[in-house]
């Protein structure tokens, strides 16, 4: 029996970035709410806050380190499994992932140790700073990830150079170019603003969790009102990023935009479905649509002509069904989380919210919304690209790496199964411990156990 | 001096940067159980617990720059490499998941085998470093496609193996180094009394493999000899011209190797914790040294034809990529040594246990 590498380091790739991508959304939304609630304890200096900011440091810290544990798996596949793509584009690709490293991975776990431990340490003020820093850390994380995926996908500023032996490969010509390539802005903001309703959503849940079990009752209230402010602002401001983002997937990858509409006859007064199903043998699209809603949202007009995929040769076609299906799941989902997070203020507004106990079951079930959603807008753009590793440039099944044959990548896709179903397993039981054990009590908490002066040693007294 | 040769040195400082401090917490790990009681292996877990992750953050960027300046010898080693790296990045993930995890339940059982798995992760974490050196050194089955050619067996040769078992121990000489300056009273005691064992078998098998690489790879001299042995692989007018410079560099790390050696057990025992941290750094950065002098400029050595090893000139981006990547180091290594430096002394002095520790 002969393993498809090709096949295999795909099926590997997705199911390691799928399982690491449930987390750093995790760290980049709950940093966001995490400023906010230390903020509000140094500004007004109420123990709530600062009970409402030790405990969500806990539960950051859970994701954190399986997002940090999963994330270096990422580096290493580019190299392991595509090392043909590695090789091709290694001039441009890898210079956003050292960025990375440089600007924020130092950033993010530096201050992290003092965000984790540093609350005997320190002073409010730079505890908070650090809280800061980690946040903008993990945004600049995403930022350089993002910048690398997209050029992927609207690759510029580079050319193709061929040497005396027929190998080619790309290199840059302009790297600030290559950063800002069309597509670059446009996705950070949209993973940003998914990141920032997925982070919010978890502190929603918990906290609607205790205020249905009326445990901690105010530290949930408190937490609650303000991740609901920043989910309600989030899910609203996702509308425009990803009107944005499809703006840009229409002008630089018409066969993407193609297929996460199922438009197959390039035409004007083209339809916007709402739900529907591609049938890629007949090359027509059923569902419930709304005429010329397509062209009236990329142009402001019905007229508008939209690319169909009858101008994408059949084998340069993405799975379009499946770009279809997540699409429209993800839209959906934004749109449920808009309509959620009104009514939930409107009731708030109404000081009934925290009396419906179904609005609260809700939330409590409502975590792994986003978290669909993320993986969902990840699955589209990337299954959307295909069959190109880079868009019009070099196919997946050319980037693979030649060194490798399929017993080992097949034993590492069962390893990598094996331990992440466990490290999940353990994530959702630690995570459930802590939000059982609930918010410490500050006023049990034993004294602050600072080293003492017996024990602190002088660094630059001893050399 | 060319950015080839910039680079070359700069990914060399992230892999020192990253043998020094992930070097003492994965030393910590491998003495973990060593520690006899709960209470002491929570005092080794809380030792590193700000600082490891940042720590890692140095493989990672490493990994980054290398493959952003070198992304040939990044492909070649990574698809080559294949199981030994997937393992690699199994015992990493164990072994953070252990520590983040280890202290949230009572239960012995709960305890004990995450014990077992942070032991066991930093341990194959340590061994799988050296074989990767050792590889490097010994060269490994390049064609002339600059595609890894052998099998997994060919990677676990008995030299490679030595040098799995010579850094195992040189980290655990690190970590014990570390908790050193981390411990107080009848657990330092102990800690010192681990050290002396670690310590005569690294120095044993230093000069065992010092002689048996003078053995199998006499061309690992070149550098040293001030041109008198030809360097392996292709030639380079830039290297060639200044042998004479190399050579006194080589000689001068060689010293300070031998110096820094010397000096640890004397840090140790005369009660200068930090001065022997100093120097069990210092000798970590100059074996990484001595092995990246040993094979410069090439990176990766071909066994089937010398020639058809990949250096820093065949291996590299282009020039325009190293010049903005090394604006980009210019301007980012300056905070991360600035805030790095505030984040240790900010848990400078001895480790003890609070509400907020693992």
């Amino acid at each position: 029996m002969s393993l498809d590498v090709e096949l295999l380091s795909r099926l590997q790739f997705a199911f390691t970035i799928m399982f690491h991508y449930i987390f750093p959304p995790f760290s980049i939304g709950m940093g966001l709410l995490l400023v906010i609630y230390e903020t509000m304890f140094v500004v007004t200096k109420k123990p709530i806050y600062e009970k409402i900011t030790r405990f969500w440091i806990k539960i950051f810290a859970a994701n954190f380190s399986v997002g940090v544990a999963t994330g270096i798996v990422m580096e290493f596949e580019f190299g392991t499994n595509w090392a043909t793509y590695s090789r091709f584009v290694g001039d441009i690709f890898g210079s956003p992932l050292a960025a990375e490293g440089i600007f924020a991975f130092f950033l993010e776990s530096g201050f992290l140790a003092i965000l984790l431990f540093g609350w005997n340490r320190v002073s409010k003020g730079m505890h908070l700073f650090s809280t800061l820093m980690v946040f903008v850390g993990s945004m600049m994380s995403a930022f350089w990830i993002v910048v690398a995926n997209s050029w992927q996908q609207t690759p510029v500023a580079y050319r193709i150079v061929t040497d005396d032996s027929g190998y080619s490969r790309a290199v840059i010509t302009d790297f600030w170019a290559m950063v800002f390539n069309p597509s670059s802005m446009a996705r950070f903001e949209h993973v940003l603003v998914g990141a920032f309703i997925q982070g919010a959503f978890l502190i929603l849940s918990v906290s609607a969790y205790y205020l249905l079990k009326k445990k901690y009752v105010e530290f949930g209230k408190t937490s609650f009102k303000i991740a609901l402010g920043v989910a309600t602002v989030a899910s609203l401001l996702q509308l425009v990023t990803g009107d944005i983002s499809a703006q840009v997937v229409r002008k630089f990858q018409p066969a993407k935009m193609a297929a996460m509409e199922g438009l197959y006859e390039t035409r004007s007064n083209a339809p916007l479905y709402i739900m529907g199903w591609v049938d890629e043998e007949a090359e027509e699209t059923k569902g419930i649509y709304i005429p010329g809603g397509l062209s009236f949202l990329s142009f402001g007009t019905t007229e508008g002509v939209i690319k169909g995929l009858d101008q994408v040769p059949k084998e340069d076609r993405p799975p379009v069904n499946a770009v279809f299906q997540s699409y429209h799941i993800m839209v959906a989902l934004g749109m449920f989380f808009i309509g959620l997070n009104l009514f939930a203020l409107f009731l708030m507004w109404r000081k009934k919210l925290f009396e419906k106990r179904w609005m609260m079951k809700i939330y409590v079930g409502a975590v792994i919304l986003p978290v669909i959603a993320n993986q969902l807008g990840w699955l589209t753009a990337e299954r959307g690209r295909q069959p190109w590793l880079v868009q019009g440039l070099l196919r997946t099944s050319e980037g693979i790496s030649k060194s490798v044959t399929g017993p080992e990548v097949l034993t590492s896709i069962i390893l990598f199964f094996i331990v992440y179903v466990g490290l999940f397993l353990v994530w959702v039981y630690v995570l459930d411990k802590e939000i059982k054990h609930g918010p410490v009590h500050l006023e049990d908490a034993p004294a602050a156990g600072y080293s003492k002066e017996e024990h602190m040693v002088d660094p630059f007294k001893d050399l | 001096m060319d950015y080839n040769v910039v680079w070359y040195m700069l990914v060399g400082c992230l892999l020192i940067g990253y043998a020094i401090l992930d070097g003492f917490d994965l030393g910590v790990g491998i003495l973990h159980l060593f520690a006899k009681n709960d209470h002491d292996r929570r005092i080794f877990m809380n030792s590193i617990g700000p600082v490891w992750d940042g720590n890692e953050v140095w493989l990672i960027t490493a990994g980054g720059a290398l493959f952003a300046a070198f992304p040939e010898i990044y492909a070649t080693a990574f698809s080559g490499f294949y199981l030994p790296f997937m393992f690699l990045l199994f015992a990493l993930i164990f072994r953070a998941v252990s520590l983040e995890f280890r202290s949230k339940e009572k239960s012995k059982r709960w305890r004990g085998n995450w014990d077992r798995a942070f032991f066991a992760g930093s341990l194959l974490a340590s061994f799988l470093f050296g074989v990767t050196i050792g590889n490097a050194v010994m060269g490994i089955n390049i064609g002339s496609d600059k595609e890894y050619q052998g099998t997994l067996l060919n990677l676990l040769n008995p030299y490679a193996l030595l040098c799995g078992v010579f850094n195992t121990v040189m980290f655990a000489l690190q970590g014990a180094v570390y908790l050193n300056i981390k411990t107080h009273g009848p657990l330092q005691q102990q800690v010192q009394r681990l050290f002396k064992p670690i310590y005569i078998t690294f120095i044993t098998l230093l000069l065992l493999l010092t002689g048996v690489t003078l053995w199998l790879k006499p061309e690992m001299v070149a550098n040293f000899s001030f041109g008198k042995v030809a360097p392996i692989g292709a030639t380079h007018d830039l290297i060639m011209e200044n042998q004479t410079l190399i050579s006194v560099l080589a000689w001068f790390v060689v010293l300070l190797n031998v110096l820094s050696i010397a000096n640890i057990p004397r840090g140790i025992f005369r009660n200068k914790p930090y001065q022997a941290f100093v120097s069990s750094s210092c000798t970590i950065a100059a074996l990484v040294g001595l092995f990246a002098l040993g094979i410069f400029p090439n990176i990766l050595v071909s066994s089937q034809d010398p020639a058809m090893s990949l250096d820093i000139y065949n291996g590299a981006s282009t020039l325009t990529t190293l010049k903005t990547m090394f604006s980009i180091a210019i301007w980012g290594m300056p905070f991360v040594i600035v805030y790095t430096s505030l984040i240790y002394w900010t848990y400078r002095g001895k480790t003890v246990l609070n509400e907020h520790s693992y």
